[in-house]
């Protein structure tokens, strides 16, 4: 297998769409104003849990400037009132008989102007009968424990589902025998996407055509039409839906959210476009959260460091509704790959899926359905073994990690990783770490602050080496609400040889006008500028699910390259009918066909193009023009990798921490613009440290959410982040067309667990083995203290 | 997007005239300098006045001078300019320190410092800071102005001596030779608000305040926190513990022992109540440690 890297060939060129935003030129959803367009409000829950006794919406429909005001009771009579979710449970749209989590969605005012609009709110008049609300995850299941999807028939209890995956007695039996058998509980806690945009939607219905157009920032365009016509029994044709410029999305914009759903109906009932667009602490209060996974891991292993088997049992903790966006068949998504980067004996995973009085989602946050919380789950897992065999984190991981001949690698809970080099990838993060000095430089320093020195900060050095598994997936086993994870591609090359690509995914930062149009550049040999990537539009673009699980390169990244290559072969034979030859005869290099053996006889794709579309006569059977159509059903995952070592100083006498290095060795494959993918890695890296260090939605104990606000939810700054220091290992992926892996999430999926490793490993003169995100300095001074805080829940 | 409920507007084009529409309003107005938090405030609808009272061309209150043995510090004065003025670096490193952890760039060229006392956040720095060096407050009213020390300038969280009627003017601050002050401050992260901070000011007898190795006697100290309920941001029994007492680190930790126990945090997202009394005590010795180092000239 090559392992050089050979990367497209117009590689780190500058990303096309920079040029309109660096101008303020991008046009996001709250940018579109169509006439005669209405605002619309939501009047959300203040509490957790509680019995909708009456809703008064007289004075608010008497507001001079209000248009509409829509209730529980009024979707209830158009059957709207609930709405599936991405897991085959059901959402309120607006509340009829209970609200079940702070800031749920109650009533919808649509108005001339927001100002009106969210005046009105206030006019409208609920009253509830509070009710105890379930806010510790670990207590949902408790018999005496409120029952809060009671609108459930015979539902007597808050448990969603039972999963689980791998061989539980021969994991057992690993575990019976083992010498050494270490067991932690592990919280990854409850956090927010907070992309920058906030989500936000505008519906137009046209009642002479019966056509609703609906603008909306949506990570997964195709899926929402195909959801709206289920939902609403509108027909598929008559829905349009639009997503341009998206401001970040990172899974919070995959699903539907009741204002969608709400503008629709007040654009139905108005007659007029509605917008709405939530403010942040909506966003941060109602919208997909991701993790909350309540964790214990347990790891079976030899005296000497071989590692045996991992068992781990987990409470997931889902909000008031299951809308966690997951392939159908896997109801915790991708965790079961929590056996990582080892080569082990036996695993086994068993989830129980919970529901709390708390926002439902729960996919979101660059997480690539879940395998964020089992790359964290194994990595720390793997530090707390070293941490208990008294062993160097990195040699421990070095003896345990895969070998390249093993691959492709049946894992024991039944992945099929496709390529690796793991141990080359964890040697350069240590090159260029420096790892034996800073070992070195660590015990002198820790030598010195058991001397007594005053003022002194701790260093510490962690490591994370996960496994990513993304590209969902083959259809065979991967569907969202029946659809199957397949995208599609349509390239037309004009006759002037100028292309257009239309793909069913959307960007929202990934910068896929550039990339995309970098690969059909690669396969046909025609600049990249002079290719139109167009997407984000129904009426426009094939169908496909859109851009999540770091699934667009894998997918629809294979997609193009496969309709570019149909395309080329069009081409062959058009230029075997120019030359007069067979098509058989001609050979390519980049751009052009030529004869065999006669390499001046040769027609450009340019050429190729116009005679395509002119009077040329073609081989019997062969219609004319440039273009082609495909959908791409991936054969398998892709398993990009990395290893990850970060450096902190840690202050015991208050328990900050400062990130001082932060090294990131990436292999995700063949790199389309090596620019993207560092520029990708670098805002995972970022993301890591904030879930490490700070980012959090806690509840108190009568569930109100703690981080509505970004005074409460800390997203990390440019300050706390240290210059990364980047590297790269090259391993095609041996199933896609172009060898490419996708890289969206790995830096997310990867990082935290190099941070918290590190924090931990600071702490070791302290007799410190694990303690829980995000290590605040309050959360590092309690367990220094032997004290730690139960982070998920309001600090008392 | 947030929008806040319906107000009206003034612009205000003296302090004479910002009194007018004070009087006017008759305590139904906000007087808007920076508006980093009471704007927000607004949006979340946390805060309705009837009307705002933009002070934002009061430049006559945008200053920084010395007269006599006092430093006058305009109201309108900006983070920015406190934090960039020499002048205040020399005499009170302390408010240089505080003006570096406050919020970020954006919110300090454009929030005040009057504004700051004046919303009176039980979390805000420069109250601590002010109250460490024992500012005065100078408030202007319909009866002409007053001064009240920082110490006594809040009466509560978000609650000031200012009345309805009156205006936060200048802040005066007493130059005294042979001192040093510093400023300590535990974030979760860059521009969030205090879990704990403290600012010391310490002058250091002047005999022994330069003599090798000697520690040097405390004539006067002064010491200011923030976000632990410490009352008028003042830990007053640490203070004292210190006055005439030698610049050790046993009577600094001693002192940093009596603002922990002296103080009331409660607990909240950025800590629970142990912790913030820790804070206070090891922020207290740190800031102590630093601000005598500056009296001896060890530490810029």
């Amino acid at each position: 297998m090559t392992t050089v890297e050979t990367p497209m060939g117009y590689g780190s060129m500058r990303r096309k769409e920079d040029a309109r935003f660096i101008r303020g030129r991008g046009t996001y959803v709250d940018d579109v104003t169509l006439p005669g367009m209405l605002y619309g409000a939501v009047l959300r829950s203040p509490f957790a849990h509680a019995r909708i006794v009456s809703i008064d919406t007289k004075a608010a429909e008497a507001h001079p400037k209000v248009r509409a005001v829509i209730t529980g009771a009024i979707l209830d009579g158009l059957k709207l009132a609930w709405m599936p979710t991405l897991s085959y449970d059901t959402q309120a749209v607006l509340a009829t008989d209970k609200v079940r989590f702070q800031g749920q969605e109650v009533a919808f005012v649509v108005a001339e102007d927001r100002y009106a609009a969210r005046d009105a709110l206030e006019l409208i008049d609920v009253e509830y009968e509070p009710l105890p609300a379930v806010v510790d995850a670990r207590r949902a299941l408790d018999p005496d424990a409120p029952v809060i999807r009671d609108d459930k028939d015979g539902k007597t209890d808050n448990h969603i589902f039972d999963w689980s995956s791998g061989d539980k007695d021969a994991t057992d039996r690993v575990f019976s025998e083992a010498e050494v058998v270490v067991t932690q509980d592990v919280l990854y806690p409850r956090v927010h996407p907070a992309p920058l945009e906030t989500c936000g939607a505008i519906a137009d219905f046209d009642k002479v055509t019966g056509k609703l157009t609906i603008w909306c920032n949506t990570q997964a365009p195709h899926a929402h039409r195909t959801v709206y016509a289920m939902v609403a029994g509108l027909p598929e044709h008559k829905i349009r839906i639009i997503s341009p410029d998206i401001g970040g999305g990172f899974g919070n914009k995959v699903g539907i959210y009741p204002g969608y759903v709400c503008a629709v109906v007040g654009s139905i009932v108005t007659g007029r476009p509605v917008k709405w667009m939530e403010d942040r602490s909506e966003n941060l209060m109602s919208t997909s959260f991701a993790r909350d996974y309540h964790m214990r891991g347990e790891i079976a292993a030899t005296r000497d460091g071989k590692i045996r088997a991992v068992r781990v049992s987990v409470i997931a903790d889902h909000g008031a509704f299951n809308g966690t966006a997951q392939p159908t068949k896997f109801p915790a998504g991708f965790f079961h790959v929590f056996t990582g980067s080892y080569d082990l004996e036996a695993a086994h995973c068993a989830v129980t899926g919970v529901y709390t009085n708390k926002a439902p989602g729960g996919v979101a946050y660059a997480c690539s359905f879940r395998v964020t919380e089992a790359a964290y789950l194994i990595e720390r897992m793997v530090d707390v073994l070293a941490y208990e065999l008294g062993t160097d984190p990195a040699a421990l991981r070095m003896r345990n990690l895969l070998r390249p001949e093993q691959f492709p690698y049946p894992s024991p809970t039944g992945w099929e990783y496709d390529s690796g080099d793991y141990p080359r990838a964890l040697a350069l993060a240590m090159d260029i770490a420096g790892y034996d000095d800073l070992r070195a430089e660590q015990a002198a320093q820790r030598e010195r602050w058991a001397a007594g020195e005053v003022g002194g900060t701790l260093m510490g050095v962690g490591i994370s080496f996960f496994t990513e598994a993304v590209g969902a997936g083959p259809r065979k086993h991967m569907d969202i609400l029946g659809l199957g994870m397949a995208d599609g591609a349509e390239l037309r090359v004009h006759p002037t040889g100028k292309a257009v690509l239309r793909i069913s995914v959307q960007s929202q930062g990934q910068g896929h006008e550039t990339t995309y149009a970098q690969i059909v550049a690669e396969e046909l040999g025609i600049s990249p500028d002079d290719i139109e990537v167009v997407h984000g539009d129904t009426d426009q673009t094939p169908f496909g699910l859109g851009t999540y699980g770091s699934r667009s390169t894998p997918v629809s990244g294979a997609a193009t390259a496969v309709v570019a290559r149909k395309v080329r072969e069009r081409a062959r034979i058009v230029a075997g009918a120019m030359l007069e030859v067979s098509p058989e005869d001609l050979e390519w290099e980049k751009g052009r066909w030529f004869v065999r053996g006669d390499p001046d006889q040769g027609r450009t794709i340019t050429e190729i193009a116009l005679a395509a579309h002119s009077s040329l006569e073609l081989p019997e059977g062969v219609e004319g023009h440039l273009d082609a159509t495909t959908v791409y059903n991936p054969p398998n995952l892709t398993f990009p990798f990395g290893a990850y070592i970060c450096v902190v100083d840690v202050d015991p006498g208050t328990g900050r921490v400062k990130v001082r290095r932060f090294v990131a060795v990436d292999d995700c494959g063949v790199r389309i613009n090596p620019m993207i993918v560092e520029g990708q890695v670098h805002g995972g890296l970022a993301d890591g440290i904030g879930m490490a260090l700070m980012e959090l939605i806690a509840f108190d104990p009568d569930g109100n959410c703690l981080g509505a606000s970004f005074m409460d939810y800390l997203l990390p700054t440019s300050m706390e982040c240290p210059s990364w220091e980047l590297g790269a290992t090259v391993t095609p992926s041996p199933h896609h067309p172009i060898g490419a892996k996708g890289v969206g999430e790995s830096a997310t999926v990867g990082s935290p667990a190099a941070v918290v490793n590190a924090v931990l490993d600071a702490l070791k003169p302290f007799g410190v083995r694990h303690a829980d995100m995000p290590l605040t300095p309050a959360a590092v001074w309690r367990a220094i203290q032997g004290a730690p805080l139960r982070t998920d829940l309001a600090i008392g | 997007m947030q929008v806040p409920a319906h107000f009206e507007y003034e612009r205000a084009t003296s302090v004479d005239h910002a009194l007018a529409l004070l009087a006017r309003w008759g305590g139904e107005a906000r007087v808007v300098a920076g508006g980093h938090s009471l704007i927000p405030m607004m949006k979340l609808r946390l805060a309705r006045p009837e009307a705002l009272i933009d002070i934002n061309d009061l430049t006559e209150l945008s200053y920084l001078r010395l007269a006599g043995d006092e430093l006058l510090l305009g109201a309108m004065t900006r983070h920015a300019d406190l934090l960039a003025s020499p002048l205040v670096g020399e005499h009170y490193p302390i408010l240089h320190d505080a003006e570096r952890v406050i919020a970020d760039p954006i919110v300090r060229n454009r929030g005040t410092i009057g504004g700051s006392l004046c919303q009176a956040d039980p979390s805000e720095d420069l109250s601590a800071a002010f109250a460490a060096i024992d500012a005065v407050a100078v408030i202007r009213g319909p009866s002409g102005a007053r001064t009240v020390p920082v110490r006594e300038f809040h009466t509560g969280p978000y609650e000031t001596v200012v009345g309805p009627d009156e205006l936060l003017t200048e802040i005066r601050v007493p130059i005294r030779p042979g001192g040093g002050s510093a400023y300590e401050k535990v974030e979760r992260r860059v521009g969030d608000w205090a879990v704990a901070a403290a600012g010391a000011a310490i002058w250091l007898d002047g005999e022994s305040a330069g003599g090798a190795g000697q520690p040097g006697i405390v004539r006067d100290v002064g010491i200011g926190l923030t976000a632990v309920g410490a009352s008028h941001f003042h830990a007053a029994e640490a203070e004292a513990s210190l006055r005439g007492a030698p610049a050790t680190e046993e009577n600094f930790a001693e002192a940093g022992r009596l603002a922990g126990a002296h103080c009331e945090p409660a607990a909240d997202q950025r800590g629970p109540v142990d912790y913030k009394r820790h804070l206070a005590s090891e922020l207290t010795v740190r800031a102590l440690r630093r601000a005598a180092a500056r009296a001896r000239g060890q530490e810029a």
